[in-house]
């Protein structure tokens, strides 16, 4: 009788300097069995599993793989016994192809030689993506895919080394609906092919659609383990942050007034066309849509990122041209741009420092030259304080702070720049139910003060409760603007899905 | 795709080469004997030595590493080649008792010599976890006064015949430096796009991270490009030593900036993970052509300077428009 249990942790604990990440975790994980592992930002739920995946040696405690106290001194050694991680912050190789990306560290040779079989490997990778309906060509550069397909390849290239226990941190967090649904089905195969797997998230309806048990972490310790059926929502949420939480979507309503910015007929070639919209002053214009609707390709193309073929944009009813991220800053524009790891984080910097980046002439001291540092101290602190942004100090280097982390240091940023026009890409990816709360109220408060606010979201229940209006695109195609009381899921996908 | 757009994928792609082509049709108008078989042949032996190093500088590079080493590697072991193949009848041998030796003796010193600074390289910037650029600063400084020592700062002259073919002989009229180059351009060529080790590379130098938690061994493998990179060296030390007759131990200076000029001109990204080999062997010859198509219009050496210079970062920029603004 094989063991019941495929991997064991016991009395885990993990420090870096001054932080304790983990305190004593002891956890179990069962074959044929969807773990999920949840807890606010900086709990230490990548951390542990960077221990399983051989990234991280713990500091005390010990590892069973298969009833075996087994050591992982490096990501190879846990790779050969059978573990696989999708990691929360890892970008693939950039210029390689899609099947070097998947088959890196163990390409296959051609026999008796050694050189690397190409064409096996492109046959593989092939058969890889097929068996997983993902319809994504092995020759084709990693950099060109969507952030979406490039997590799908990194969720085949898991599955392809047919592990036998499974880690997915975060998974889903640049995925649509769509693709989260395609990503079930492969979890729900593993499942019955009697493979462990451990999968995080933040957002609840994942946790209760796959999981048969879910433990909880805070703080580093060890919460409790619960069959999922036994959870619910608000349970599992106490759970998590130990105490109450706000209203969700705080919506207030606040006054909204004169256009503040319009968009006619603006089109890219190859990402959207014809796309006509307005934001007004203190309106918050939500954007909806499927993957690769083209909504970041809009902002984009606001932002001065992308080229525009056709269209334009006025401010205060004034045509202006932004060809460059310098102009639309100029006209007093922000962007959040989706994808923190590519555009977003200095990673090198401190929290301080990476906050204040876009408002740095406001801390010029009086002799004009220095910076007052006092005052941003200060006013960083009161931001870390507000969406509880977990480090020991605001001199930590953003790259050791845990994902979610990361992400309200960047929102922070933005919001702290008080910009006249704030565009909000997927600004809650990966951040924790309690300090998604902070972060709507953040953002509503901003409205309140006057500014056009744009937030695309893939979380509906997001843009429902944020947006006083929702602007829903399909296929590069503007198909419909929806007022806030007309607004329910089944008309906003209606528009998503339906022939412009 | 549009017309306007495929034309530009084009030069984005081919651009280094028609670059040499062009060169090459300017100078053939500018210079008569420029397209002579003699002339040709000569500019290639000329950027064989640069070439043979740019090599294993391109692996480096594709690594997100530098290599500053390469000339002082040079030195070092041509000194110690050419000390192991001085001509048996030469009145002033390093070793005055050592007979003539095989020419294998000095080649295998050349490759063992310049694949142990190799290591050295790779081992601190594997190991130390120090940036590449100080690590081969060091071993630039050191093995150039290694050099030094071993000669005692004089040349080592006078070699055996065998030992001067690699680099004065001819194979079917072809010189023998120009066919190393290119048997060497091959073997490498061949390493980076069909083995292993090469699909290493493009992952440390394209994401790190990735490579390693995908299993690479990030460290052995370092260490094997570098001490690739120092062998290259070592076998240009061997190739310069022979032509010259003599190993010198002030032999190469700056030899490592040409190489990396010409992995740079022929695309390799500093940024790490983008580069190829053709691109390297282009960008040689795109220097030699210049060397010596201004040598033959007579310009003189100061401006020579200063215009191999800006055609390095007219390149580089060329090369770096294709890359940004993909959008
Ligand atoms: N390399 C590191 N150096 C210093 N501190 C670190 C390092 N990695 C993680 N930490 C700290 O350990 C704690 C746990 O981080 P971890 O990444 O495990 O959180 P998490 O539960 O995965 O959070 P999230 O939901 O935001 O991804 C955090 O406080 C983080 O700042
Ligand atoms: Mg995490």
């Amino acid at each position: 009788m094989a063991n019941e249990y495929v991997l064991e942790t016991r009395g885990i604990r993990k420090v870096f300097p001054g932080v304790v990440a983990l305190d004593g975790i002891s956890l179990r994980f069962r074959p044929g069995s969807v773990h999920a592992l949840m807890g606010e930002n900086g709990a230490g739920k990548s951390t542990l599993m960077k221990i399983l995946s051989g990234m991280y040696k713990p500091t005390e405690g010990i590892v069973l793989y298969k009833g075996v106290e087994t050591e992982f001194n490096a990501p190879i050694e846990s790779i050969r016994l059978g573990i696989a991680m999708i990691h929360q912050e890892l970008s693939p190789v950039p210029h390689r192809s899609v099947m070097e990306n998947v088959w890196l560290g163990r390409e296959p040779l051609i026999k008796g030689t050694p050189f690397v079989d190409h064409r096996k490997m492109h046959d593989d990778t092939k058969r890889l993506l097929d068996d997983l309906e993902l319809s994504i060509d092995p020759r084709i550069e990693m950099a060109k895919l969507t952030v979406a397909k490039m997590q799908m390849v990194e969720i085949a290239k898991a599955v392809s080394y047919n592990a036998d226990v499974v880690i997915m941190d975060e998974p889903t967090s640049s995925l649509t609906k769509g693709e989260v649904e395609h990503l079930f089905r492969i979890i729900r195969r593993l499942r019955e092919q009697g493979k462990a797997i451990i999968y995080i998230s933040h957002k609840m309806d994942e946790i209760f659609a796959i999981s048969d048990e879910v433990s909880v972490l805070r703080d580093g310790n060890y919460v409790g383990t619960y069959p999922a059926a036994e959870l619910n929502t608000d349970k599992l949420i106490a759970l998590m942050v130990g105490r109450e939480l706000n209203e969700m979507f705080p919506k207030v309503e606040c006054p909204i007034t004169d256009v503040k910015l319009e968009v006619k007929n603006l089109s890219s070639p190859g990402a959207f066309q014809d796309v006509s919209f307005a934001v007004r002053k203190g309106e918050i214009l939500g954007f909806a849509g499927l993957v690769g609707a083209g909504r970041t390709e809009v902002m984009e193309t606001l932002f001065g990122i992308r080229h525009k073929s056709a269209g334009s944009v006025l401010i205060d009813d004034k045509p202006v041209d932004i060809r460059a991220p310098e102009d639309a800053i100029r006209h007093k524009m922000a962007l959040l741009t989706e994808d923190r790891r590519l555009s977003g984080i200095f990673p090198m910097l401190d929290i301080k420092d990476n906050m204040i980046m876009a408002v740095i002439d406001r801390y010029r001291n009086r002799l004009g030259k220095f910076l007052n540092h006092a005052q941003i101290r200060n006013e960083c602190g009161e931001y870390r304080h507000k969406i509880k942004i977990k480090t020991p100090s605001l001199e930590q280097k953003i790259m050791n702070l845990s994902g979610g982390n990361q992400q309200k240091v960047l929102v922070a940023r933005w919001l702290m720049s008080e910009p006249e026009i704030l565009i909000l890409d997927e600004p809650t990816r990966g951040i924790d139910v309690g300090a998604k709360a902070e972060i709507h109220t953040l953002i509503t408060n901003l409205a309140a003060k006057g500014k056009a606010i744009i937030l695309v979201s893939s979380e509906l229940p997001e843009i429902l409760g944020m947006s006083d209006r929702i602007a829903v695109m399909r296929e590069g195609r503007l198909t419909g603007i929806v007022e806030r009381k007309d607004a329910t899921q089944e008309v906003v996908m209606k528009y998503a899905t339906m022939k412009p | 795709m549009n017309g306007k757009e495929n034309i530009k994928q084009f030069f984005g792609k081919y651009g280094i080469y028609l670059v040499l082509v062009v060169m090459v049709i300017i100078m053939s108008f500018l210079s008569p004997v420029f397209l002579s078989q003699d002339n040709l042949l000569n500019v290639v032996r000329q950027v064989s030595v640069i070439g043979v190093i740019s090599l294993g500088v391109t692996l480096v590079i594709i690594s997100k590493g530098i290599d500053l080493s390469s000339g002082s590697t040079l030195a070092l072991c041509a000194v110690m080649a050419a000390s192991f193949g001085q001509a048996g009848d030469w009145a002033a041998k390093m070793y005055p008792s050592l007979p003539e030796l095989p020419v294998i003796v000095p080649i295998l010193v050349a490759l063992g010599v310049g694949t142990l600074v190799g290591m050295v390289n790779g081992l601190l910037v594997a190991k130390t976890g120090i940036p590449a650029f100080i690590a081969t600063l060091g071993t630039y400084v050191s093995v150039r006064g290694l050099a030094l020592l071993y000669s005692d700062g004089r040349p080592v002259s006078t070699l055996t015949a065998s030992y001067q073919f690699i680099g004065q002989g001819y194979v079917f009229g072809v010189p023998v430096p120009v066919i190393l180059f290119f048997m060497l351009a091959l073997i490498t060529w061949v390493v980076l796009n069909h083995t292993k080790f090469g699909k290493n590379i493009y992952a440390i130098g394209g994401n790190i991270v990735a490579a390693e938690v995908s299993g690479v061994n990030v460290g052995r493998n370092l260490v094997k490009i570098y001490m690739y990179a120092g062998m290259l060296a070592g076998v240009a030390g061997l190739m310069l030593s022979a032509r010259l007759n003599t190993g010198q131990p002030g032999m190469g200076v700056a030899y490592e900036l040409d190489a990396i000029a010409a992995t740079t001109i022929g695309g390799t990204s500093h940024s790490g993970g983008i580069g190829t080999i053709q691109g390297a062997v282009v960008g040689a010859l795109i220097l030699g052509v210049l060397n010596n198509g201004l040598n033959l219009l007579g310009v003189s050496a100061y401006w020579q300077q200063i215009i191999k210079g800006a055609i390095i970062v007219t390149a580089v920029v060329i090369d770096m428009r294709k890359n940004a603004k993909k959008k």
